[in-house]
């Protein structure tokens, strides 16, 4: 089966004063239909760079250098504006990270509903706009009459649903969801995550989590994407990436989680995550890399496949082999 | 709950009529110059009557208008009068009354203030907005930045510079009236237009002199406004340029400026004032300053008044259009 999202070779970097920054650094990536992936990395290691890059939202000073972004059989990177535009929520939708900004104050939600369908099907009769919309509604459990109201007359993890009844609208083939949790207690992440679950199992769609939560990761998504200074550094399981994560940032980052036998020390990785303006030579993770080896500063590693469609960029397990 | 809010409104602005009143009639009352002595001395000296018939007539005239009391009588009387719609009657022009005189002027001055008041307003407010908004076109952009020049320069210096220049120089426009000489005012076509001629550089002078503000003030909230996640989040919705302007990013723009249309009338009326005079359109700042000049008490009495209703008025207007405009305020 071919995957419905493919990425490759995806570039992007920011040109700032002090010179040009890699954010993104040829990324490959496939998704199959209805597959949850989650990606993980620190703060700047270009996560919601890829995301935005997917939707080509990037702006200046930032750039799509090169590759393509394949979803269901069409490159969103040669797409003209226009078609771009109508490509945005009816093929990938993005649930935005910032669910409690990003209603429109003024507007009835339902307003903002129907203006997201108008721009895609203008030709939809009014009523059969206000349909589709509280349907999308009912299904992330919100009540019709949410489509009446105003984002200030809901709560957050009511304006995080609406988000995610706007995104799943058109029925996109690929959701990026940025964080979509983040700003909520964990009784009502739960709720808002199983929520996505669900519409994700009925309509098969591919979805992206971006988050740093990995217990989250753990419960809900299928596959794990680690980033570092804006490369995909590992690609496994759920199952693999916690029990035997094979890249040392990987390994160093499950052993950072806390839990219960060890209350109270933190495990952290020592050093900091590099600039982007100034990324290390070789692996970019070499200079906090427990394993380094000579080869690490100078060559790049590639990402190979290993047992169970595991894939991993580390010299380590080729330079053995 | 409702009712209750609009009886405080209506309370408030009863104070504010009140306590702007109140320091009106004293300012006046502060100079010695009387207004009917002066009135009546000027008559005398074109002749007529004699010195001493002048104190007679005075001294009646004053009896008449109620001068002779106490001052803190007369303004108990004031007050008495203006809470019963009576403004008095002109000292100067008598018998005008104060309300015939507003009336006969208030065209003129709403004509003005009113179109060059939401003219200066749309075209800031729209400048501003497409100065700030990223995907506007280069030249539309740099359109908005001559008008903030304009901000800093008062619009009765424009007044005299367009009235030196356009006017006076090139003759493009007349030099001032309400319509030319040796016309009769009427309702007709070719009268409006003489009018709407003469209104052309008062109108000009009094946008310029306020659509920079505009510009400016409209800018700066587009700015934040375009960071917005909700502006963001409209564009991975894949809606269009033109309705994300719209709907999302102007929309939200303009909601202070409208908290700032109201707080603007009242500079709006005092320029507009000078402007009146020096363009010697008949509205209610010319009849205003010359009221002042003339010490003619009961007609600034009764203009300011005027005013400061009409403003206050305004005010409580937008407060009670608020709520249309932004559902997050509710008023109960």
């Amino acid at each position: 089966m071919t995957p419905i999202l493919q990425i490759r070779d995806l570039q992007v970097s920011y040109y700032t004063d002090l010179g040009r920054a890699t954010a993104l650094n040829r990324v490959n990536l496939d998704l199959n239909a209805g597959e949850k992936l989650g990606l993980v990395g620190e703060s700047g290691s270009g996560k919601s760079t890829m995301a935005l890059a997917m939707m080509r939202m990037i702006k200046a000073p930032g750039r799509i250098e090169s590759g393509s972004v394949t979803v269901g059989g069409v490159d969103l990177i040669s797409l003209n504006d226009e078609e771009m535009r109508l490509a945005r929520l009816s093929r990938i939708a993005y649930i935005p990270q910032g669910a409690m900004n990003s209603l429109n104050p003024v507007m009835r939600i339902g307003a903002q509903m129907v203006d997201a369908i108008k721009a895609h099907i203008p030709n939809m009769s009014k009523d059969d706009m206000t349909e589709q919309c509280m349907q999308s509604l009912e299904s992330v459990d919100l009540k019709r009459n949410v489509f009446q109201m105003y984002a200030h007359e809901l709560s957050g993890g009511m304006k995080q649903r609406v988000c995610i009844a706007i995104g799943i609208l058109l029925k996109p083939q690929v959701i990026i969801a940025d964080e979509p949790t983040s700003a909520l207690d964990v009784v009502t992440q739960r709720q808002v995550m199983e929520t996505i679950d669900r519409v994700q199992k009925e309509m098969g769609t591919a979805v992206i989590l971006i988050g740093h939560d990995m217990g989250l990761m753990a419960q809900f998504v299928d596959k794990v994407a680690v980033m570092y200074a804006g490369r995909l550094t590992e690609v496994s399981t759920v199952r693999d990436m916690f029990s035997k994560p094979m890249h040392p940032y990987a390994q160093a980052l499950i052993k950072s989680l806390p839990n219960l036998s060890n209350k109270g020390v933190f495990q952290g990785i020592a050093g900091l995550a590099p600039s982007l303006l100034r990324i290390p030579n070789g692996c970019a993770f070499h200079p906090r890399c427990p394993q380094a080896m000579d080869v690490c500063k100078t060559t790049v590693p590639d990402v190979k496949e290993y047992e169970g469609n595991r894939l991993v960029a580390c010299h380590l397990y080729t330079e053995g082999a | 709950m409702k009712l209750r809010l609009i009886l405080r409104r209506v309370a408030f602005l009863i104070m504010v009529v009140w306590a702007a009143s109140t320091i009106t009639f004293f300012i006046p009352r502060m100079s010695d110059r009387n207004p009917i002595r002066e009135r009546f001395a000027e008559l005398a000296r074109t002749g007529g009557f004699s010195a001493s018939d002048l104190e007679v007539i005075v001294a009646s005239y004053s009896k008449k208008f109620g001068l002779d009391k106490p001052l803190l009588e007369q303004y108990t009387d004031y007050i008495g009068s203006i809470a019963q719609f009576d403004l008095g009657v002109s000292l100067n022009k008598f018998p005008k009354t104060v309300t015939s005189i507003i009336y006969d002027s208030l065209p003129w001055t709403i004509s003005l203030l009113f179109v060059s008041a939401i003219l200066s307003f749309v075209i800031g407010n729209l400048l501003g907005a497409v100065a700030a908004w990223p995907r506007s076109p280069g030249w539309l952009r740099a359109v908005a930045t001559p008008f903030i020049m304009f901000t800093g320069v008062p619009p009765v210096l424009l007044a005299i510079f367009l009235l030196f220049f356009l006017a006076f120089k090139l003759k493009l426009f007349p030099l001032g009236q309400a319509y030319s000489t040796g016309i009769a005012p009427d309702w007709t076509f070719s009268f409006m237009l003489n009018v709407m001629w003469h209104q052309v550089l008062p109108a000009i002078s009094m946008i310029l002199g306020s659509v920079g503000g505009w510009v400016l003030s409209m800018r700066g909230m587009g700015i934040t406004i375009q960071g917005e996640d909700y502006v963001n989040f409209a564009e991975h919705k894949g809606l269009d340029g033109r309705t994300i302007f719209r709907n999302y990013y102007l929309r939200n723009a303009l909601l202070p400026q409208v908290t700032g249309f109201a707080l603007a009338l009242g500079s709006l009326i005092t320029s507009g004032s000078v402007v009146e005079s020096l363009y010697a359109l008949p509205g209610l700042g010319s009849k205003l300053g010359e009221a002042i000049r003339a010490n003619d008490f009961l007609v600034i009495y009764g203009i300011v008044l005027f005013i400061t209703m009409s403003v206050a008025t305004l005010m409580v207007l937008v407060e009670f259009l608020y709520p249309l405009l932004d559902p997050r305020i509710k008023q109960d």
